[in-house]
């Protein structure tokens, strides 16, 4: 069950980076690349294997206005399905 | 039409590998040491690709740790930004050298296997591999990168499928491709020996579908099908000078890995032309891109956003004409080439890789 308190980190194998050419950021994995959202890339960039989701929430909160926890943990969840996430 | 930017780049250092594979795909005339490209002209080659948008870069071969500027090739495509595979027999791989590729950034391991037990896979290798690769998958698990075991299928292991997806569970592997054999190059010669049976192909199947529900979560499976046994043909590349580019080792620039094979297309070589120019502006990529290309049955089909006609090359090494409809696809007015070789016994000599 993955709560606020849930530790996310990019799976194994999975690297997040910012293409200049596309000029979007990618995830890039064993034999495939995705292209997140601005909103995913930013709560992505935050998943540090360290942080819970309440405190990517609040780092997200002094960037941008209106941040809800439970959002956070929806991108999350969508992430994980999609095998980009995974959690300590 | 619009181009999009290239996403991978198959980057075929060397044909030079100790292995002697039957179903090998490269070219029967292979490129020889002195031709192949120098460290400049890779370094060159991966920046180009780079600017150009490509974002994986597959080192290949042959053999790639045959090349000993290896790492420092890892080490440059890595700070370019691109998420670097090494596709390798494993023969050569020592803790020493992975520690160092892994150092410079290389991100996924991709090493290929010939069967279940070492006998078989030592057979149908032409040499003792298979305790190495054993050795290789330990050494890259110990090292925290993803691996992905990749192997052939043909008549003489499709009996050892359930053996080679339990090998790759004892390994740890991350991804398994069991890819039925693909029939250019070296393989084109062996087709009659190494044609899977319909029996092995119906066997096959429930023993795949209950390891990808099996393993979910764990190590992902990817089978790709025996083409000839199908009605459509597969998608290959995603459609002609789309996504991906290879580069030989003699710097030939290829739309598709066996585009060699087509005698009546002109290549374009790095050594004398930028990646970029090659990707946008040349012949051979833009030979069979989008759908103009297209003759009936293909032109009007409701599948040729789907499978994009199929592959080029296999259309020309089958009928002779490269913009023909891939006669595996059963609309095909040409299928009965394909039908014909599925009808003919089969032969029991492989003739080994050399």
């Amino acid at each position: 069950m993955i709560t606020v308190a849930s530790v996310p980190r990019l799976r194994r194998g999975v690297r997040l980076s910012f293409d200049h050419v596309r000029e979007t950021h990618v995830l890039l994995f064993p034999e495939g690349v995705l292209v997140p959202n601005a909103t995913a890339a930013a709560v992505l960039e935050l998943c540090d294997g360290a942080r819970s989701v309440t405190e990517i929430t609040t780092a997200l909160s002094r960037r941008y206005s209106g941040v809800r926890e439970d959002d956070v943990v929806d991108v999350l969840s969508r992430l994980g399905e999609r095998r980009v996430v995974a959690w300590t | 039409m619009d181009v999009n930017p290239p996403l991978g780049l198959l980057a075929e250092l060397t044909h030079r590998c100790p292995l002697h594979c039957p179903y090998c795909s490269n070219p029967v005339e292979l490129t020889t040491r002195d031709a192949e490209l120098s460290t400049a002209d890779w370094l060159s080659v991966l920046s180009q690709a780079r600017e150009l948008g490509v974002l994986q870069v597959h080192m290949s071969g042959g053999e790639p740790l045959a090349r000993p500027d290896l790492p420092e090739l890892v080490a440059h495509a890595s700070g370019l930004g691109c998420y670097v595979n090494l596709v390798t027999s494993g023969l050569g791989l020592t803790s020493a050298r992975l520690d160092n590729l892994v150092a410079r950034g290389l991100a996924h391991v991709q090493l290929s296997a010939q069967g279940a037990t070492r006998e078989r896979a030592d057979l149908l290798a032409g040499a003792k591999a298979h305790d190495r690769k054993l050795s290789a998958a330990a050494l890259v698990k110990a090292s925290g990168l993803p691996l992905s075991l990749n192997v052939v299928l043909h008549r003489r292991n499709h009996d050892q499928l359930a053996g080679i997806i339990e090998l790759a569970e004892r390994m740890g592997a991350d991804r398994l491709e069991l890819a039925n054999t693909q029939y250019y190059g070296w393989a084109l010669r062996n087709r009659d020996a190494l044609m899977p049976t319909r029996e092995q192909l119906a066997a096959a199947e429930p023993v795949v579908r209950a390891a990808v529900s099996r393993l979910r979560g764990t190590m992902e499976i990817i089978y790709v099908v025996a083409d000839y046994y199908e009605p459509y043909p597969k998608p290959c590349m995603y459609g002609w000078g789309a996504r991906q580019l290879t580069v030989a080792p003699d710097g030939t620039v290829l739309p598709c890995p066996a585009a060699s094979a087509i005698s009546t297309l002109r290549l374009a070589n790095v050594r004398d032309t930028p990646l970029a120019e090659i990707w946008y502006r040349s012949e051979s990529f833009n030979a069979y891109r989008g759908e103009d290309w297209m003759a009936e049955p293909c032109r009007t089909c409701d599948r040729r956003g789907l499978d994009f006609g199929g592959c080029r090359c296999q259309a020309f090494l089958l009928t002779g004409d490269a913009a023909a409809t891939d006669p595996v696809c059963s609309r095909s007015p040409r299928r009965d080439v394909v039908d014909l070789v599925l009808a003919r016994p089969p032969v029991s000599d492989l003739v080994m890789r050399r």
